[in-house]
């Protein structure tokens, strides 16, 4: 082939791949532009536009992906996006400006309170808990669907005192069921994490005899099985028989859970009991009108609650210094405050939450609708 | 006969233009001037962004979860052993069967197949570390695992081979995945120097009766060495930096010793930083940075170490 | 009388089909040996087999060929294992990204963006992270390439002062950054300058360029220090300027080693997570604009997908890789080509 031929043949191909590329992408779910779908809504009726940017945890990624794309749909004039980058990572966004709200596993530390205060103009932040998801505590035991585990029973296999399934603190409190002689891997979240946070709390709250190491988003305990993010932890689970972790609930797939015990009963993880924790624990001391941030109650009794809960809060200004963005960022958190908003949440395959009560729901409007152009 | 030539004319010849060579030099050493500007740039941001971590009291930094109790050099030390550990593994795993791949492929290959092969080679280069990391997760530690457990069975009594607990999530795992990611890269450029072998010197090694091994002992091997140890320097660079793999392998932990089969016991600064940057924030983030610092002083370190090697066994290359 | 005794090994070599049956009864006797072992384990009885090989075809040709022989047929050995070893996880892994990958690869995965794809919904695919994989790469490439390559040319033909040994140690340096430090810095930088709001694909494509510029520099330099010193100084006693030389003689002829190189360079970046998922983030729409607005990338999506979990999001993530796998492919072959048509008649190898 003739050198001129060969350079005309190339430059074709690489433009014609150009005009291919450019040209031909589409968007998953297609919307009308122009038209706001139907639903009910409670946003404002008047068309949104502009920006919107959030970040942080990516606990509540899958939630807001569901979320992004259904307010997106119903308001096709707005740039909504939610970057699952990391509690920290989005709290420091927020602060330093790069977002306007910012989903967060653990509430402002004071110091960031006075920082956030600053970005918000002077004006409080917001920071309301909109996202609440069940723990589950899982495990790889081919043939056993669910297992029944007192407090106690669950911080010594996760200390590392209990290191045989057969062991009798297990057994006893699940007669019948046929366990094997094999070793207890307990495998834990290497990367500082809310999950473990609240698990650490838990175990720190109902067994401190045995867990003494408090509560922290570091696991404290050295040399065991580990991973990184929950499909890290899952990976690892579901790799090995024997290993036992916890990891949110919407992720268990159908490796087996425990019936954690409460009082006198054992009670399976549901999005239902994960509310009930809520409903029975009183708000922190610096809790304000704006910050709805609580102090959960895990050493409940109370029937029917499951006291292993994520709690991640949702965090906006109270002040903007633009009309567009106050108004973008109330109709964006009223919506997910709404039942529609927690019910598509916490459907099983899209995140699996604990939709908010009635009455924390009103709590969480009135500091939304706090929300103003300064 | 005389040719006569006035000296006016003779002088009045002007050299061929400079301009050329002038503008050519000018871009290459811009090129070198903007090297040194954002390495300057980098080190500064990174030694401003660390700074933080390096003056802090114990008191602050003890408020730090990440840093479980230890100041910054009890934290920041078991991560560079675990680094160091790691990386040396991988090489020394990798370099020589680089070595013996990039021979394959330029002397021992059958000819036509050479080209081809060398490219199924860059192909391992091509794959992203976050297939390799569960690449090692899903098939990796499956084949390992039965492995390690004889040996653990049997040298136990060694310190590198005891107490080896499934699943596979150990440093060893991680630095066979390191020394698999690092091949291609070593292989390719080894692979390039061994072809440009002078054909000369490998023919009169044939030619006085050597072996095909031999005329690699002495004509491929020796030309090549500075080449080798510059290829297992970029191999490093990238096994030293390497976050994702490691982060999807190790169980990680915070000790200094040698137990490459138990999981929980080492943690490399790449992967840590990975793994904590998330959900860190204030004195963390620069706690973080300061291990990243860290990190760029061992390669530093080591690579002046290499260019000391090379420099000692200059060889003949092309251009001096 | 006298007799002459020469070096040169007159016995005579070992009969085409010996070393063929030894290594057929050593691989036979690993693999049976393992299957008596315990269970019937293919890879580790090869492996037995291999090293059975390597013993017996070395003592056989020690007793028969003599020392020097078997030193031979044990290199041999030792290279085509080598070899076939590094074969083994390539075509794993190869197999596991084809067959993941192949469930949802396809026309539909890679035209359509993550728009409104939330929960366990079949839609949904890379083409914005194929666009914006590309757009930052390339924009990368754009800024390290001339650099590296004028840096290498700087180093090797107007080297030896002081300046190029610091460059040279600098570049040494540089060849250490972690990625997601490259990520912070870029991250850093574009937040001083430009204000915490402005997020960019071009803030990426800094952050690559910080890495893939080492890796161009070293794999070019090394390319330029192979060029015979002949070729330079004939073409200066033909009076070609110095950088008419190094352009047309010494850049042409080894052309074919630079683009390894920097196909090298960028295959290195291509798959980097770490520094894209701090400068750029994820976004769910497609975006032509690379110096406005975030952009989704495949290894990122590749690595999110994967960290949500769930069948169809598993599913892309390996279609995801299966994509990033088979752009560089491409691009390989694309160097090959260019290489070959560049390189003087008679380099070609």
């Amino acid at each position: 082939m003739k050198l001129a031929n060969r350079r005309v043949a190339g430059i074709a191909a690489v433009s014609a791949l150009a005009i291919t590329l450019s040209a031909c992408g589409q968007d998953a779910v297609q919307t009308d532009d122009g038209a706001a779908t139907g639903g009910a809504t409670t946003g404002t009726s008047e068309e949104l536009s502009g920006a919107l940017a959030g970040a942080g945890a990516s606990s509540q990624e899958a939630g807001q992906n569901a979320w992004v794309a259904e307010f997106s749909t119903q308001n096709p004039g707005l740039t909504l996006s939610y970057d699952p980058t990391g509690s920290g990572a989005g709290r420091e966004q927020f602060i330093n400006g790069t977002v306007q709200f910012a989903g967060s596993d653990a509430a402002f530390k004071p110091e960031e309170i006075e920082a956030a205060t600053e970005r918000c103009y002077g004006a409080e932040p917001l920071e309301l808990p909109l996202w609440v998801s069940p723990i589950a505590v899982v495990f790889n035991l081919p043939g056993i669907e669910t297992l029944n585990m007192t407090p106690d029973t669950i911080a010594r296999v996760f200390t590392g005192e209990i290191t045989s399934w057969n062991d009798p603190a297990i057994a006893d409190a699940n007669p019948g069921v046929e366990l094997p002689d094999s070793a207890v891997v307990a495998v834990n979240r290497s990367d500082d994490s809310g999950t473990t946070e609240n698990f650490t709390e838990y175990l720190a709250a109902v067994a401190p005899d045995v867990w003494t190491y408090g509560g922290d988003g570091v696991w404290p305990i050295e040399g065991t099985q580990s991973g990184a993010q929950t499909s890290g932890v899952l990976e690892v689970v579901n790799g090995a028989e024997g290993t036992i972790a916890y990891v949110d609930a919407s992720r268990v797939g159908d490796l087996g859970t425990a019936a954690v015990g409460v009082g006198d009963e054992f009670v399976p993880y549901s999005a239902e009991a994960a509310a009930r924790v809520l409903e029975v624990s009183e708000p922190t001391e610096d809790a304000s009108d704006l910050r709805l941030t609580y102090e959960l109650a895990r050493d409940t009794t109370e029937s029917g609650t499951y006291p292993i809960v994520l709690v991640s809060y949702m965090i906006a200004c109270s002040q903007y210094d633009n009309e567009a963005d106050a108004t973008n960022v109330a109709a964006y958190f009223s919506y997910i405050a709404s039942e529609e908003g927690q019910e598509l949440a916490a459907q099983a395959d899209v995140a699996g939450i604990a939709p908010i009560s009635d009455s924390l729901r009103e709590k969480v409007t009135a500091a939304i609708d706090q929300i103003s152009a300064g | 006969m005389a040719v006569q030539i006035e000296t006016s004319q003779v002088r009045d010849l002007k050299p061929p233009s400079n301009l050329g060579n002038k503008v050519f030099a000018g871009l290459a050493s811009g090129a070198g001037w903007a090297i040194l500007v954002t390495l300057a740039a980098v080190a500064l941001f990174l030694v401003l962004r660390a700074a933080p971590a390096f003056t802090a009291s114990e008191e602050e930094l003890s408020g730090e979860g990440i840093l479980r109790g230890y100041g910054f050099w009890g934290y920041v030390g078991p991560l560079l052993f675990g680094t160091v550990l790691s990386s040396a593994l991988a090489l020394v795993i990798a370099v020589p069967l680089s070595i013996g791949i990039a021979l394959f492929i330029s002397h021992y290959a059958p000819r036509r197949l050479a080209q081809g092969l060398g490219y199924i080679v860059d192909l391992l280069a091509a794959i992203p570390s976050v297939i390799f990391g569960l690449w090692g997760a899903r098939w990796l530690m499956g084949v390992v695992d039965p492995v390690f457990a004889w040996l653990s069975d049997t040298l136990g009594f060694l310190p590198f081979f005891q107490d080896y607990l499934p699943p596979a999530r150990n440093i060893m795992t991680a630095s066979l995945v390191l020394a698999v990611m690092i091949l291609p890269i070593i292989t390719a450029t080894i692979r390039e120097v061994f072809l440009q072998t002078p054909r000369l010197h490998e023919e009169a090694s044939l030619a006085l009766g050597a072996t095909r091994w031999e005329m690699v002992q002495q004509a491929v091997l020796p030309f090549a060495r500075s080449g080798i140890i510059s290829a297992s320097m970029l191999g490093l660079g990238r096994a030293l930096g390497e976050t994702m793999a490691v982060l999807m392998i190790l169980s990680p932990g915070f000790l200094v010793n040698f137990n490459l089969l138990m999981p929980g016991q080492h943690q490399t600064i790449a992967a840590n930083i990975a793994n904590q940057f998330p959900e860190a924030a204030g004195l963390g983030v620069n706690v973080l940075i300061a291990t990243g610092l860290m990190l760029f002083i061992i390669t530093f370190l080591v690579n002046m170490a290499a260019r000391a090697i090379i420099a000692r066994r200059a060889e003949f290359s092309g251009a001096n | 009388m006298t007799t002459i005794t020469t070096a040169v090994d007159t016995r005579p070599r070992l009969a085409p089909w010996v070393p063929w049956s030894i290594l057929g009864l050593s691989l036979a006797a690993g693999i049976g040996i393992t299957a008596t072992a315990g269970s019937l384990n293919l890879l580790g009885g090869t492996a037995l087999g291999v090293v059975l090989y390597m013993v017996a075809i070395t003592a056989v040709s020690w007793v028969r060929e003599g020392e020097r022989w078997a030193r031979d047929r044990l290199a041999s050995a030792l290279v085509v294992s080598a070899f076939a070893l590094v074969m083994v996880p390539l075509v794993s892994l190869v197999w596991m990204v084809v067959s993941e990958g192949m469930k949802r690869f396809g026309p539909q995965f890679l035209y359509t963006n993550m728009v409104g794809v939330y929960g366990e919904s079949e839609l949904g695919g890379a083409y914005h992270a194929i666009v914006g994989t590309l757009l930052i790469t390339g924009l990368a490439s754009l800024i390290s390439i001339p650099i590296g390559i004028f840096t290498a040319i700087y180093l090797v033909e107007y080297g030896g002062g002081r300046i190029a040994r610091y460059v040279t140690f600098l570049v040494d340096v540089m060849t250490g950054i972690p990625s997601i430090v490259a990520g912070l810095f870029a991250f850093s930088l574009f937040f001083t300058v430009a204000g915490p709001g402005y997020k960019s694909g071009l803030i990426g494509a800094v952050a690559l360029a910080v890495l893939m510029t080492p890796v161009v520099v070293r794999s070019v330099e090394e390319m330029l220090k192979l060029v015979p010193n002949e070729l330079r100084e004939a073409a200066y006693a033909l009076g070609v300027p110095k950088w008419l030389t190094i352009v047309k003689v010494v850049l042409r002829t080894a052309v074919a080693g630079i683009t390894t190189g920097v196909m090298i360079a960028i295959a290195r970046v291509i798959g980097e997570t770490a520094p894209l998922l701090i400068t750029v983030g994820i976004v769910a729409n497609t975006n032509f604009n690379v110096f406005d607005g975030r952009m989704a990338t495949l290894p990122v999506f590749v690595f999110r997908q994967y960290a949500q979990g769930g069948q169809a999001a598993s599913e892309r993530a390996w279609a995801g890789a299966l994509t990033l796998i088979l752009i560089v492919m491409l691009l390989n072959l694309v160097a090959r080509l260019i290489s070959r048509w560049f390189a003087p008649r008679g380099m070609a190898h």
